[in-house]
């Protein structure tokens, strides 16, 4: 312990942990987040999960989290297994292990953490003594890639799936005295006491009926058939299982579970603070945004709960910052009451407010002085296209003005760093929507040299890009990556557009795009890849200094899989996707009447100026 | 890490024996009703929280003083903090039970009552023992008394008397970091009262200079290269167990 980077991330025992009595419980989980322990513990939905199980009766629930490179080989030198923080006890002793998976580039994780925990990787590999592996975030809207890996999955929200989940596992849990040889517990893995043998579930019979639940998706219950094209042919539900799977969603968020109680970590993350959940969903609809997608329609909280939240977080947590989270700020209806509402509070205790996700356009002269009052953090807002027309193709309904303006009142007001978010690769886009990128910058500088009060200190204009990776469930589903050389082209093209010294340009490398873009739009038999690559040492892809292309291709290779394939290939609007088992909430016509819009350069309206009747809302 | 035990060493038996060896002080001086900008806690840090960094240490201490309701004093200025001190820097992962921390504090408060009031709210391992008033300045504090556990994945023979016998010497060279770079020091004339027992592991205590110069445990095993290498634990743990002024009274 002594000798890996941060010790603390490994031991728990943190303020507000949950320690429950084993004799009391009757199911334990692991929640299991394959990131650092620091990102993890930034992770809202973690906290809010880790509550929810914790408040069954019977259940106990813990953390684990992805080691670093430094304590992943300790462990395996020391033939330690992968463990809950709050107990110590290594995951075979679990009964589940819950998996929370927000982005493509943590699969290898996934493996990693079962592989750590001495759990088979594949679901065919593990009986009824191992542990159920269930997974949900986001990635669950297209789960075949990890299909071979885990048990069941949460699509949607999990709030109110979890309790019938638990409840319904009851029913299956089998006696280790009926199976005398089971092998339970790895004896290398147990610290201390002895244990009794573990008890098992009747998986088979457990998932059966769990695939009948909303939300659910069991993938060993589909038979998933391919054409010689390498397209699917069809996706046949077996045994009852429900097609397509309809993901879950919370109606009503003030009623719903959030976590006043929650762990403060003893080591310092980059966001330390409470974090207060707005809303979910977004009113807007850019054409390239999962997230906006996949959480429609957009359900609120009120304001006078928020703000009771907020402060009863802040006292219990002893935090001094508070941020709103949701995917557009500015969206939020009642904004002006919670603000003035929290910072009555925040101001005389030195209580940070801190505004994240806020758009350009109606970011108004008033919400950002009431901020300022208690402090400035700098500004960052995601155009994403460099000119009307590809915004209006992306439905970024944003305009330059919108964004100028709202530049000026930040910089007289003070402010004198700014992030400009854009990204490469966009359907339509031509090189003079990248010439665009440049015009842009100089003109937020040209705003500066205009508007601000103190030129001595300078100014900071970041723009970064990053290249465009279509998503399954967006109106850009069927459309293809542009290649890596492509991407560098652009990039290129937009340096040499960069005139001035005040804005920094920097770039995310394609590579690690690429490889998202694969394993977004994968099918199951990127299963093989996935494994391949975390044998050959892929671990923590999303973090530039673990990534290896290398590992990556030669993975792709070994197990048969052409990339490009999934990358680069424009899919038919008729093709079955591997993500048409689930239904998101926005229908299929809705989509593609978006894709036809976009390629149209038609803008369409958000949810408040006029429903598109894009289904999510029934 | 060592062996097959569990990472979380401080549920290890290693730790459980150093923990018997902790004693509390129950001085219950300047108890009563006071108002006052400054008082010291006197707090142990043990367990997983061993691995707290300096840095995050004062956050989860001013955490817990919020969460407690009691507001601290703030620095003047652009950029106010708290105002919290803390003596004699701990190195991460390693354990002690006389940890000494000054801290502004606007309200009233009963002394008595403040370690309970404010350990509850604390992450496990850190436990306020005492608040009082300050006699003396952090820079007077000039002994440490350390407790330890050498390790031997094969015990030398007679290894206590060996380790004593060593200590004793008049003159004891190691390499030490300094201001200047790597230098020697003849750290015999500070460690003091340095004593060793147990066979199959061995069990270290002594009293350590805390300032100018500041001698570490790790100082004392880079006492045992060279000649004495064979005398090297193969993994030592120690703990922090008491805070002296010069006079070899203790620090208050
Ligand atoms: S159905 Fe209409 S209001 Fe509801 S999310 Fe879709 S577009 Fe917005």
């Amino acid at each position: 312990m002594q000798k890996v980077q941060k010790p603390a991330r490994y031991v728990g025992g943190e303020y507000k942990q949950i320690i429950k009595n084993k004799n009391e419980i009757d199911i334990r989980v692991a929640y299991c987040f394959p990131d650092t322990y620091e990102i993890g513990m930034s992770n809202l939905g973690l906290r809010i999960m880790y509550g929810i199980f914790n408040e069954i009766d019977g259940v106990w629930c813990e953390r684990t989290f992805a080691p670093w490179t430094d304590m992943e080989d300790e462990m395996r030198k020391e033939n330690i297994a992968l463990f809950g923080l709050e107990s110590g006890d290594a995951l075979t002793e679990f009964d589940v292990l819950a998996f929370s998976i927000g982005y493509e580039l943590s699969y290898t994780n996934v493996l990693n953490m079962l592989d750590l925990a001495g759990v088979a990787l594949r679901s065919t590999d593990r009986d009824d003594y191992a542990p159920l592996v269930i997974a949900g975030g986001s990635s669950a809207f297209n789960s075949e890639p990890l299909s071979e890996f885990i048990d069941l999955f949460v699509i949607g929200d999990g709030e109110e799936v979890v309790a019938p989940l638990m409840a319904l596992l009851r029913n299956y849990f089998t006696t280790p005295a009926l199976h005398a040889d089971a092998p339970h517990i790895n004896s290398a893995t147990v610290c201390s006491d002895f244990k009794s043998p573990k008890k098992g579930i009747l998986k088979k019979a457990f998932l059966a009926q769990a695939a009948k639940l909303p939300g659910i998706y069991v993938p060993s219950l589909y038979c998933v058939t391919h054409n010689d094209d390498g397209t699917i042919s069809e996706i046949a539900p077996q045994s009852g299982a429900q097609l397509p799977v309809k993901r879950r969603i919370v109606s009503d968020l003030n009623s719903s579970f959030f976590p006043v109680d929650t762990i403060v970590p003893s080591v310092g993350l980059v966001h330390d603070r409470v974090v207060l959940e707005l809303f979910r969903g977004c009113i807007r609809g850019c054409r390239f945004c999962q997230a906006g997608h996949i959480t429609r329609p957009v359900r609120a909280r009120s304001h006078d709960i928020l703000v009771k939240q907020g402060i009863e977080a802040l006292k219990s947590s002893g935090y001094d910052e508070v941020a709103l989270l949701s995917l557009s700020t500015s969206d939020y209806e009642d904004i002006f009451p919670l603000c003035d509402g929290l910072i009555e509070w925040c101001e005389p205790r030195r209580v940070n407010l801190s505004l994240p996700s806020l758009r350009a356009d109606n970011f108004s002269v008033e919400l950002m002085e009431r901020v300022q009052k208690v402090r400035k953090s700098g500004l960052t807002f995601a155009p994403e296209a460099g000119s009307q027309r590809l915004r209006d193709v992306i439905n970024k309904n944003l305009t330059e003005k919108e964004l100028l303006d709202t530049c000026a009142v930040a910089f007289e007001g003070g402010w004198n760093g700014i992030k400009l978010y854009f990204m490469l690769g966009l359907p339509t886009e031509t090189d003079e929507d990248i010439i665009g990128i440049a015009k842009l910058s100089h003109d937020v500088l040209n705003c500066w040299k205009q508007y601000a009060k103190n030129k001595s200190r300078g100014v900071r204009i970041t723009v970064s890009t990053s290249c465009f990776v279509p998503k399954p469930h967006t109106p850009f589903q069927w459309e293809p990556q542009i290649s890596m050389s492509e991407y560098m082209r652009r990039v290129d093209l937009l340096r040499s557009a960069m005139k001035s010294k005040a804005i920094t340009y920097k770039w995310h490398s394609p590579e690690q795009s690429f490889v998202e873009a694969v394993l977004a739009r994968g099918d199951r038999n990127l299963g093989k890849a996935i494994e391949a690559a975390w044998r050959l040492g892929a671990r923590h892809d999303s973090w530039s200094e673990c990534f290896s292309f290398n590992t990556w291709l030669e993975a792709f290779h070994d197990a048969g899989i052409d990339p490009e394939f999934y990358a680069f290939r424009q899919r038919d609007y008729d093709e079955i996707l591997p993500w048409s088992l689930v239904e998101s909430g926005v229908t299929l016509a809705h989509l593609k009447n978006e894709c036809k819009a976009a390629y149209a350069g038609i803008k369409t309206p958000d949810c408040r100026e006029g429903c598109s009747n894009c289904g999510a809302c029934e | 890490m060592q062996g097959s035990r569990h990472p979380i060493a401080g549920k290890g038996a290693a730790i459980a024996a150093l923990a018997s060896s902790q004693y509390l002080r129950c001085n219950n001086r300047g108890a009563g009703i006071d108002i006052l900008t400054k008082l010291r806690l006197r707090y142990s840090k043990t367990d997983n929280a061993k691995y707290i960094s300096h840095l995050d240490l004062a956050a989860a201490m001013r955490r817990a003083f919020i969460r407690a309701g009691l507001e601290l004093e703030y620095s003047k200025g652009f950029n106010p903090h708290p105002y919290i001190s803390v003596a004699m820097p701990l190195s991460v992962g390693m354990q002690s039970v006389c940890e000494l921390m000054d801290v502004g504090l606007k309200a009233q408060v009963e002394m008595a009552d403040l370690p309970g009031q404010i350990t509850k709210y604390l992450p496990s391992g850190l436990e306020i023992s005492e608040a009082y008033e300050p006699l003396r300045k952090f820079n007077e504090l000039k002994w440490l008394e350390i407790s330890g556990i050498l390790y031997y994945d094969t015990v030398p023979q007679d290894i206590c008397q060996k380790l004593k016998t060593r200590f004793c010497a008049s003159n004891i060279e190691v390499l030490k970091k300094t201001k200047r770079g790597m230098g020697t020091i003849d750290i015999a004339e500070y460690v003091r009262d340095i004593e060793f027992s147990g066979t199959s592991e061995v069990y270290i205590s002594a009293k350590i200079s805390a300032q100018e110069p500041t001698i570490k445990p790790e100082n004392i095993l880079d006492a045992l290269g060279g000649d004495f290498q064979v005398l090297a634990p193969d993994y030592a743990v120690f703990k922090r167990i008491e805070a002296f002024d010069s006079d070899m009274l203790i620090f208050r």
